[in-house]
């Protein structure tokens, strides 16, 4: 059974650019950005809306393989292919761009992309030991309020910035008590689901309908559970690289051979909802702190990550992990090697890109998984 | 009463029925259409070894093809199949190579042939049957000359990762003079390091069962033994081990 509040979510990211064309023709500044690595409370305190931008489809790749190569990740290509295409409304709306030093093909990709947009990258530290890290990012997210001001003509106090946490903290906790359903057996909600209440938190034009759709959705699925008491397939957690709406092929193959995709460790899933903004502390300190923490692989050694995966492993009751690579992700790819050995549950890697090309193949990958689980 | 497991593979359709102690098999072309060619063989080999439908308990399948087909009554993937075929075959072996059409697949197994951990190549044809094929056709020979060819041949270095660019690689060598058996000597090399670090991967030591059209090839089996640290079990039949393991699977 499917709750029927999906059907705001299935609309959300379409309607969503509407609404902001509207409000964008009434003077409002719009800020785009790419990855959880964004201090987004910062961009919505100025009063600018802020906006995730399109990444996750083929349709573009093409396009952007005029300017860079061919093996290159698939995630990059697609962001860079909507940006000179003009396909991404919120690109296409964007006054400027907030984007970060991920890994090597993203900030070489920026540079490129600068040409198009106002953009302001901001530095991660690589090292996760590092001790003036924190430092560091805070100096970098004060380097974002300039620009912000600079670029966008737009001020940022301390009160409206202590506000935008606030309210950020309290859409975390939600959006946690919302995946936590699905520590029931069967899960209410099916990972493509999920992935997309997730996901189009980040195109939404109004938050307080968002909130009140998501708590509508936590009520039914509250019934479902209720009501329902077949125990379904393996449970698994995904991880890896980012899988967005658009390309949820291995999620989809997980569902569709009997599976239970019970949440995502990686970036659209929980990895930056887990770990909330202090409130009590200076607001610059704390989203330094709170962005800098977050277990990506771009930063080394990530171990934070190997642990929340071993901790969701334990509280979700998960049967199996598949971990995502996209194709030439030198980051997700190597880490999956000591992922592997780091959890204690069956594993699975696949390297996939936006291409339908390899469907069977991911298939047999995942029915052997579910083979191996049942033993 | 008998299983029956059927592997339908990208080339060829595998049968075999178990009877708990024994089995018969056959080995057909799978052709143009996977699914009706499925059907067509399976009641030929049934007639053929006046097995009837009484007489079958279940009928598991596996293989790309194998869950197309209408009258089977589990489908169970390759990997679990070919484990247990092999285990079947050869109960001390540790785990299993198979070089596939698309896929190379290498398999760890315990005591009683169950899979412990797997991993399969990634999505390149580099170490798969598809890339020997490729870069034989690129040498103008067949791929049942390999092995004359390739013997007491001096391996070329041949490092491409991708079959297509592999392709080019060779005809630069041929151009260059190579020998034709040096180069095929090469890329048989190039499969067997490629086949090594796949079972590095999942940690398969010590006996393995090599498994897939690929494995006939002498020169090659004896290059993953020396490259990759394996010993090489032969199996009397390593072109069914997938159906004969889903055969027992179901019984
Ligand atoms: S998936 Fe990997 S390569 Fe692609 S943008 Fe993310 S970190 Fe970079
Ligand atoms: S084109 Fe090359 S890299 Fe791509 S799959 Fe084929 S062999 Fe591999």
């Amino acid at each position: 059974m499917r709750a029927k509040t999906m059907e705001y979510f299935d609309s959300l990211i379409a309607e969503s650019a509407v609404k902001i064309k509207e409000e964008k023709e009434k003077g409002k500044k719009v800020m785009g950005y790419y990855c959880v690595f964004s201090p987004v409370e910062l961009i919505e305190a100025s009063g600018a809306f802020s906006v995730g931008l399109c990444a996750t489809k083929q349709e573009p790749i093409a396009a952007a393989e005029k300017h860079l190569p061919r093996n290159l990740c698939p995630l990059i290509k697609s962001s860079y292919g909507f940006a000179i295409t003009d396909k991404c409304p919120y690109f296409f709306f964007a006054d400027a761009v907030m984007a970060e030093t991920t890994c090597d093909g993203k900030k070489k990709m920026y540079e490129l992309m600068a040409d198009i947009k106002p953009m302001v990258v901001l530095d991660i530290p690589n090292s996760s030991v590092y001790e003036k890290r924190k430092q560091h990012w805070m100096d970098e997210i004060y380097r974002a309020k300039d620009f912000i001001k600079g670029q966008l003509g737009l001020d940022i106090t301390e009160d409206k910035l202590k506000e935008k946490i606030k309210e950020h903290n309290e859409e975390r906790k939600l959006l946690m008590e919302l995946v936590a359903l699905n520590k029931s057996n069967p899960t209410p909600i099916s990972g493509s689901d999920l992935l997309k209440v997730l996901w189009g938190r980040q195109f939404k034009a109004d938050r307080e309908e968002y909130i009140s759709k998501v708590k509508d959705l936590m009520e039914e699925l509250q019934d479902i559970i209720a009501n329902t008491d077949k125990v379904k397939g393996p449970r698994i957690l995904v991880t890896g690289s980012p899988t967005g709406v658009g390309q949820e092929k291995v999620i989809n193959a997980i569902e569709e051979l009997g599976g239970q995709v019970v949440l995502q460790e990686a970036c659209s899933g929980v990895k930056g909802l887990v770990d909330l903004v202090d409130e009590d502390k200076n607001p610059y300190e704390a989203l330094a702190e709170k962005y800098m923490d977050i277990p990506c692989s771009c930063t080394s050694p990530n171990t934070r990550r190997f642990d929340l995966t071993n901790k969701l492993v334990e509280e979700y009751n998960i049967d199996g992990i598949v971990d995502i690579t996209l194709q030439a992700c030198h980051t997700y790819n190597i880490e999956s090697y000591q992922l592997k050995k780091a959890v204690n549950a069956p594993f699975t890697q696949i390297e996939t890109d936006y291409s339908q090309s390899d469907v069977e193949q991911i298939k047999l990958r995942i029915s052997s998984l579910f083979e191996l689980i049942e033993g | 009463m008998y299983t029956v497991g059927i592997d339908v593979g990208s080339a060829a359709i595998k049968i075999v029925a178990f009877d708990g102690n024994d089995y018969k098999y056959t080995i057909e072309p799978t052709g143009w259409s996977p699914k009706s060619k499925g059907a067509e063989v399976y009641s030929r080999f049934l007639s053929d070894n006046k097995i009837s439908s009484g007489h079958i308990k279940k009928v598991v399948a596996t293989g790309y093809g194998g869950r197309r087909l209408d009258f089977i009554d589990e489908y169970k993937s390759e990997i679990t199949c070919h484990g247990r075929g092999c285990h079947v075959l050869d109960p001390s072996i540790k785990g299993v190579i198979d070089i596939g059409g698309q896929d190379s697949k290498a398999m760890l197994l315990n005591g009683s042939g169950k899979v412990l951990d797997f991993t399969l190549n990634d999505k390149c044809a580099a170490g798969t049957g598809r890339f020997l094929q490729v870069t034989v056709n690129a040498l103008g020979l067949d791929m049942d000359q390999i092995d004359a060819l390739a013997n007491n041949s001096k391996p070329l270095e041949i490092d491409n990762m991708c079959a297509v660019f592999a392709e080019t690689e060779v005809l630069n060598l041929i151009v260059q003079g190579a020998k034709q058996g040096d180069i095929l000597a090469g890329l048989l090399k190039s499969i067997a390091l490629r086949i090594g670090s796949l079972a590095g991967k999942v940690d398969i030591e010590g006996e393995v069962a090599f498994c897939g059209g690929v494995a006939q090839s002498k020169v090659l089996t004896q290059m993953v033994e020396q490259y990759c640290n394996l010993k090489i079990n032969k199996l009397e039949n390593p072109q069914i081990t997938g159906a004969l393991g889903a055969a027992v699977i179901g019984f």
